[in-house]
């Protein structure tokens, strides 16, 4: 961006420096303005400022998969990872992916670091399990009075209710949808899977062949808290494969009483969303299975074909919740499958992605752990800002000792150039998710000496223009072309560091090279349209033209030499033109 | 401040100077017998990694009574006898390291040391670091380093020349070198927080050299015109010129690093704040020194090796021996006439002479060259 020499433009504003400076004080206040609009009004604070639980995971191919580590999957397992950490009960945790195979997962204060380190620590586990019995999510009061609610109405009924239960209504449609199982999707038969008559039946396989202990479970089960939900999906995630178990649907709508794991996850080769277009049941998904699942699930589906609902069905469980229990019809062979039934767009591709995750080839293991108090972060917090406080005081003091009057200047700038750093820092976190942490406060108390540098570079050469026996007015135009190519060079070397930092490193270095890059960029900006035109509006004022001993610009002070300043006043602009 | 300013004048005209490039082999013998030392300490002892490189835990547990000797012993006991090194901190605070504690097992320990120690278990700090994590940071700061420096090369080849993008990876090398030598030899230990400093002083170290290299490109132009100054004369001028905003600058950058090196040390006794400081401040300091001892001088003699550059430096020679045959020594009046004539319209706009060395010249001349806006039409 800094090509030495890419400084011939006229340089910002020469004429009009007034322009300029309205320009930079219309985009602060369009920043502030942007502040008090997004309600943000200081920036987000990283976990090591506010306080809460940090992981890092690490990805690792399964053995015999070496190329899963790709940009898809990654997204795919923070999404799911996602799911898994909110799904606690947690608010506001966030997972985002970092650079080529990690995973950030940051908890804020007052949650229990613990449980979400379980949750993150395991492996996802994705099963087919079929169903014994399934019921509507609520508490039952007693066991045998879990079939009154239901009856058409019963299931609705209960969707309602814990939709109000759960904020996040994003995945309740499909979640409960039927699905319907294809036999390699010919033969569409979208109507009767349309409205199941699960609740109906539901006497008959509630008698057969059920443990009364898992009745039991299944009556106590309520899905419809958050919590009742968690714990069912932990309890019902450490279970064994084999092991029958009851489970939540994920919106918490339906329970389930399952059998044991009849195909693995991991059988799953591929699954996607589709839209379908002959068969016009909307959004799908379409599963792959390896030879042994496709079989597997042959073998199941021509099992539970015939029973009847809501055996018919199969659940679909990720750790321990159930985010699809389709009927089945007749026997899937052949190794694919699909799923149908009032889906969205969005939520065919979760579930889609869902299914992938079972056969993602990726295991994580966490790298990093940091738990800091919300105390300590406060603490480090204000040592930031006090070590902050102390280093712009002192760079203060030195600019004023040795520029006096031009200090002011300098000074201005500096208050600018925060007023940018802290609106933009503040708007980028609702933006881009930027959150400042303890690198990046470090990384802004070091741009302090970057961004007076470059006044710096621009006051020395002024004064050196000064020495030659120039006026004022015309040293603060020659020198700024001069010191304008040496603050673009160096700020770019700057930036580029930080530029490199920021995409090949990764974290705690990144926020750090964030704010170096901002903060250099905001000092191009700031030089370009604060410093040079308020330098040569200035130049004007009497205080300042006259060499006053006080502004820093004293001729005799700087040692200019007194015959060409005074004598030869008039014959020093012809000199100039030489060139 | 006045005296200072006149110094900064008197710099400015070459009046008074350092001469850098006469006196560069000793700067040059210095850097080399540091860079070796720091070697040497880098190979003998080694660096001191922290916990975050080698994998392990720390523990920060709030203000107690329990002393240091006290904390490590149940540290230790309640690791199962892995080695703990315990830090009081200035705020009463523990700081409990455990190394080699698997991510695992590690919160066992902190459930038994927060029982031991008395604290509840949810105000100790804790930062679990699986022994690859440390390895990826460091060589993810590799490649970025070994990327920059190869931009870096690049840019400054395009925007200056070779040779100066050659000194600027010597001078940014030397000062990495310097500075790890210093972590190596104190015993200072090594965490992200110090790669962090490294890294940034890539950018640092450069941002000063590329400010003398500014100014030396500047003042070197035309320089083949004219048989006054040799180009070793000329650099030493424009460092000499450029020193006054060389050390603001670099005091400018030190005194916020202070700042955070003075809170980080002095309240928080240890952390982040204090390793990217330390690691700032080492660095800082040797890129202002090698910007100025080592990058000129070392494009000074680069360029010195090109013909035409040996060339102007025998017509310097011939000239001055010419001058001293005329038996001249004040020099001062005659010679700066004889000058006047002789230098070219577009010569060296700076006329540039390096006190030490080169025969000193009238203001007057010297401010006709400078008067030319050469930044602005170029």
């Amino acid at each position: 961006m800094a090509a030495p020499n890419k400084g011939r433009r006229s340089p910002a504003a020469q004429g009009r420096p007034g322009r300029a400076l309205a320009l930079i004080v219309v985009v602060i206040a369009a920043l502030v303005g942007g502040m008090f609009y997004s309600g943000t009004m200081t920036p987000r604070l990283g976990i090591d400022l506010a306080g809460g639980t940090s992981f890092t995971l690490e990805a690792q191919n399964m053995p015999g998969k070496p190329n899963a580590i790709n940009e898809t999957n990654m997204k795919t397992a923070a999404d799911i990872m996602n799911q898994r950490v909110n799904g606690l009960g947690v608010s506001e945790a966030e997972v985002q992916t970092q650079g080529t195979n990690h995973i950030i997962v940051n908890i804020p204060k007052g949650t229990d670091a613990k449980q979400a380190r379980e949750q993150i620590g395991t492996t996802a586990q994705l099963g087919f399990r079929t169903v014994l019995t399934a019921a509507a999510g609520a508490k039952t009061p007693t066991p045998g009075s879990s079939e009154s609610p239901k009856a058409g109405s019963g299931e609705k009924e209960k969707g309602d209710s814990s939709a109000s239960a759960t904020p996040s209504g994003k995945s309740t449609p499909q979640g409960r949808a039927v699905g319907d199982a294809l036999k390699k999707d010919d033969t569409p038969t979208p109507s009767a899977s349309k409205t199941p008559s699960a609740p109906p039946a539901q006497q008959q396989p509630q008698g057969a062949g059920i443990p009364a202990a898992l009745q039991k479970k299944l009556a106590a089960l309520d899905c419809s808290t958050k919590k009742g939900r968690a714990d069912a999906a932990a309890q019902a995630a450490r279970a064994k494969p084999s092991d029958q178990v009851v489970a939540c649907e994920k919106d918490g709508s339906r329970k389930y009483a399952l059998g044991p794991v009849k195909v693995e996850g991991t059988d799953v080769d591929d699954a996607k969303a589709t839209f379908d277009q002959q068969g016009g049941q909307g959004w799908i998904v379409q599963m792959n299975f390896n030879s042994a699942g496709g079989k597997k699930f042959a073998d199941v589906t021509g099992d539970i074909a015939t029973k009847a609902p809501p055996q018919n069905q199969f659940a679909i469980t990720l750790d321990g919740q159930v985010v699809s229990a389709p009927q089945v019809s007749s026997a899937i062979a052949g190794g694919n499958a699909q799923i149908s039934g009032g889906f969205t767009q969005q939520s065919a591709e979760d579930l889609g992605n869902m299914l992938s995750y079972g056969a993602l080839p990726l295991s994580f293991k966490i790298a990093d752990e940091t738990t800091v108090t919300a105390a300590l972060g406060g603490e480090q917090l204000n040592a930031g800002l006090i070590a902050g406080a102390i280093g712009l005081a002192l760079v203060v003091i030195y600019l004023v000792a040795y520029y006096r009057g031009l200090s002011l200047v300098a000074l201005a700038s500096l208050v600018v150039s925060a007023a940018l750093t802290y609106t933009l820092m503040t708007l980028l976190g609702p933006a881009i998710g930027f959150a400042l942490n303890l690198p990046a406060v470090c990384g802004a108390i070091v741009a302090i000496g970057i961004t007076a540098d470059s006044f710096i570079v621009y006051f020395e050469r002024i004064r050196d223009e000064i020495r030659e026996g120039r006026t004022l007015r015309p040293s603060v135009e020659r020198a700024w072309p001069r010191a304008r190519r040496t603050i673009l060079v160096s700020d770019f070397v700057s930036f580029l560091a930080a530029a490199v930092l920021f995409i090949v490193t990764v974290g705690k270095v990144q926020g750090f090279a964030f704010t170096l890059g901002l903060t250099t960029l905001l000092d191009v900006v700031v030089v370009f349209f604060f410093t040079k035109p308020l330098m040569t509006l200035l130049a004007r004022r009497k205080f300042f033209h006259s060499g006053h001993p006080w502004s820093g610009l004293d001729p005799t002070r700087l040692g200019a030499k007194p015959p060409l300043r005074r004598g030869r006043r008039t014959s020093a602009p012809i000199e100039t033109k030489e060139a | 401040m006045s005296k200072l300013g006149n110094i900064g004048a008197r710099l400015y005209r070459g009046e008074v100077g350092y001469d850098f490039i006469g006196k560069r082999k000793i700067w040059y013998g210095i850097s080399i017998l540091i860079t070796i030392t720091a070697i040497v300490g880098l190979a003998v002892r080694g660096l001191n990694m922290g916990i975050e490189f080698s994998g392990g835990a720390v523990f920060t547990t709030p203000e107690t009574s329990v002393s240091a000797s006290q904390a490590q012993h149940h540290a230790e006991s309640a690791s199962g006898g892995h080695q703990a090194v315990v830090q009081k901190l200035g705020n009463g605070t523990l700081r409990i390291q455990i190394s080699e504690l698997d991510t695992k097992e590690a919160l066992p320990v902190q459930e038994e040391l927060a029982k031991d120690l008395n604290v509840p278990v949810q105000d100790v700090n804790t930062q679990l670091v699986g022994p690859s994590w440390g390895e990826e940071i460091a060589n993810k700061a590799w490649l970025g380093l070994g990327i920059f420096m190869v931009l870096v090369v690049i840019y400054l080849a395009i925007a200056f020349e070779w040779r100066m993008a050659l000194a600027a990876l010597i001078a940014l090398i030397h000062d990495l070198t310097i500075t790890v030598g210093v972590y190596a030899l104190v015993g200072f230990e090594v965490t992200p927080g110090t790669v962090i400093g490294l890294l940034t002083i890539l950018g640092y170290s450069l941002y000063d050299t590329v400010v003398v290299f500014d100014s030396l490109k500047e003042a070197s132009r035309g320089v083949t015109k004219q048989s006054r100054y040799t180009y070793g004369e000329i650099a030493n001028r424009s460092i000499n010129s450029t020193l006054v905003r060389s050390i603001n600058t670099t005091v400018v950058a030190l005194l916020p690093v202070a700042g955070l090196l003075f809170v980080g040390g002095g309240f928080l006794g240890a952390g982040m704040l204090n390793d990217i400081s330390l690691a700032l401040f080492v660095g800082l300091a040797a890129g202002a020194y090698s910007s100025i001892f080592i990058a000129t001088p070392l494009v000074a003699d680069f360029k010195e090796r090109e013909p035409q550059m040996k060339a102007l430096a025998r017509r310097v020679r011939a000239k001055r021996s010419a001058a001293a045959a005329k038996a001249d020594p004040g020099a001062g009046e005659a010679e700066g006439a004889v000058q006047e004539g002789e230098e070219p319209q577009d010569g060296a706009p700076a006329a540039a002479g390096s006190s030490a060395a080169g025969p000193r010249s009238r203001p007057a001349d010297r401010s006709r060259g400078r008067g030319r806006p050469s930044g602005k039409r170029r």
